[in-house]
């Protein structure tokens, strides 16, 4: 199973198995991973999944699609590697990729 | 105060579902909602985008499925408190008393919490020294714009709530619009008649960094993707960045709660409290799926104990739509 490492903003990492097809949102939720929100559980229609993506594995993901983007306009303190983890669905070839958690989702 | 049988928190879909499941069993509800109108997540998050799981509804979008429902719940003649949050609730027997943000007091044996992921406000700025300003200098939303006359003022979003304020505060006010990307989410012929007519100082890559002032707010500096950091003379800002969702007081209610939702008895809908119900999003059960459809079965089968609670000394008699002579008398349907 990919692994995925969630790191939260004061450093704490937690590094899980997530099963292939579920989302990096449903990783975190399901694992009771702090500082994910999901409020309106993955319609892309709230940004309070908000994440930054370590830059080497930014570059591997599908390209943020403007409904997504949209959203991140909305979100706490977006960056350029901002990506919303409801939208990042986990395969082997994302084996490993670590997000940082926001310090906060609203 | 106003006696009904079933008070429901929540305008979506799935409250006003439960208004119709209730109605047909002649139960009268009052709806309370925090938005200006019906329609919750469906018309504040996704008016325009298209559901496709709507059971015989191949395709609709969240407006045309809050009217239809709107439509459907005519015959019951529901009253609608809109810009009203519940505050507090206090049980009186068998009863609730329940209190809005207006002041507003209701007597029913049921609650239903149709609630959503909670009521929505606007996405506040978190930045140091924002909350002192926030009222005086800093607004989410404008109810009168004549006091931006000759003031400066800085606008911060993408979308057309931002667009739209810029080019007409820029009539009366100096206006810097402030975005942190190139794109904008608004109206392109708003951004292109913002752009021809020139008057905005148009600064996008650029976030809010700081705010300097005393008791009004003097000055803010906006940083880039670099760092880069820029003053702005600014009396006043004006913030879009949409509308967020908070439970609110409903964590306060002692209610059994799963992080953000309500735990309830999949039998009737029930939360530990008797005669409060959770249906829709807010409420959780092993197995829960957050779909429309879902709230619309939590709603009928919630209906079924708020009548047992609101007409006890009645027997609750399952009927169908399609022969019942009594449903279709409180729908108004002539009957041959």
């Amino acid at each position: 199973m990919p692994k995925i490492t969630y790191i939260d903003s004061t450093g704490e990492q937690r590094t899980i198995d997530v099963q292939k097809g579920l989302s990096v949102m449903e990783g975190a939720i399901q694992n009771k991973i702090p500082g994910i929100d999901a409020d309106c559980g993955g319609g892309m229609a709230c940004a309070t999944c908000h994440v930054y993506v370590k830059e080497e594995w930014f570059n591997k993901l599908p390209k943020v699609e403007d409904g997504e983007q949209d959203m991140i306009d909305m979100a706490f303190e977006p960056k350029k590697n901002s990506r919303l983890s409801c939208q990042l669905i986990v395969s082997d070839e994302l084996d490993g990729m670590v997000v940082t958690t926001p310090s906060k989702q609203t | 105060m106003i006696k009904t049988d079933v008070v429901i928190v929540g305008a979506g879909p799935v409250g006003l579902f439960a208004v119709h499941q209730l109605g047909i069993k002649g139960l009268k509800s009052e709806v309370i909602d925090n938005l200006d109108k019906a329609g919750g997540q469906c018309i504040e998050l996704y008016p325009d985008k298209p559901i496709y799981d709507i059971a015989g509804i191949p395709e609709c979008t969240g407006e045309e499925l809050t009217n239809n429902l709107l439509d459907q719940i005519k015959p019951f003649k529901t009253n609608f408190h809109f810009n009203e949050r519940v505050q507090e609730i206090n049980s009186e027997g068998d009863n609730w008393i329940i209190k809005t943000s207006q002041n507003k007091v209701f007597s029913s044996p049921n609650i239903i919490i149709a609630g959503g992921v909670g009521s929505f406000e606007p996405r506040r700025l978190s930045v140091k020294d924002a909350e002192k300003y926030e009222g005086k200098n800093i607004f989410y939303s404008i109810s009168d714009k004549n006091m931006f006359k000759n003031k400066k003022i800085s606008i911060f979003g993408g979308g057309d709530s931002a667009l739209d304020w810029a080019l007409e505060l820029s009539k009366i006010a100096k206006v810097t619009l402030i975005h942190r990307r190139e794109e904008f989410r608004g109206a392109p012929h708003t951004l292109n008649q913002i752009k021809k007519e020139g008057k905005v100082d148009i600064k996008t890559k650029f976030q809010l960094s700081s705010i300097s002032g005393k008791n009004n707010i003097e000055s803010i500096n906006i940083k880039n993707d670099d760092g880069k950091e820029t003053e702005v003379k600014t009396d006043y800002i004006l913030s879009f960045f949409g509308l967020i969702m908070k439970l609110g007081p409903i964590t306060e209610w002692g209610l059994n709660m799963d992080k953000k939702t309500i735990k309830v008895n999949t039998e009737n809908f029930e939360t530990n409290k008797k005669g409060i119900f959770a249906i829709g999003d807010i409420c959780t059960y092993p197995g829960k799926l957050k779909l429309i459809l879902s709230g619309f079965h939590e709603g009928a089968l919630a209906s079924v104990e708020c009548f047992k609670r609101a007409r006890p000394n009645e027997k609750y008699r399952f009927e169908f739509t399609t022969s019942s002579k009594e449903i279709q008398a409180r729908l108004g349907i002539k009957t041959k």
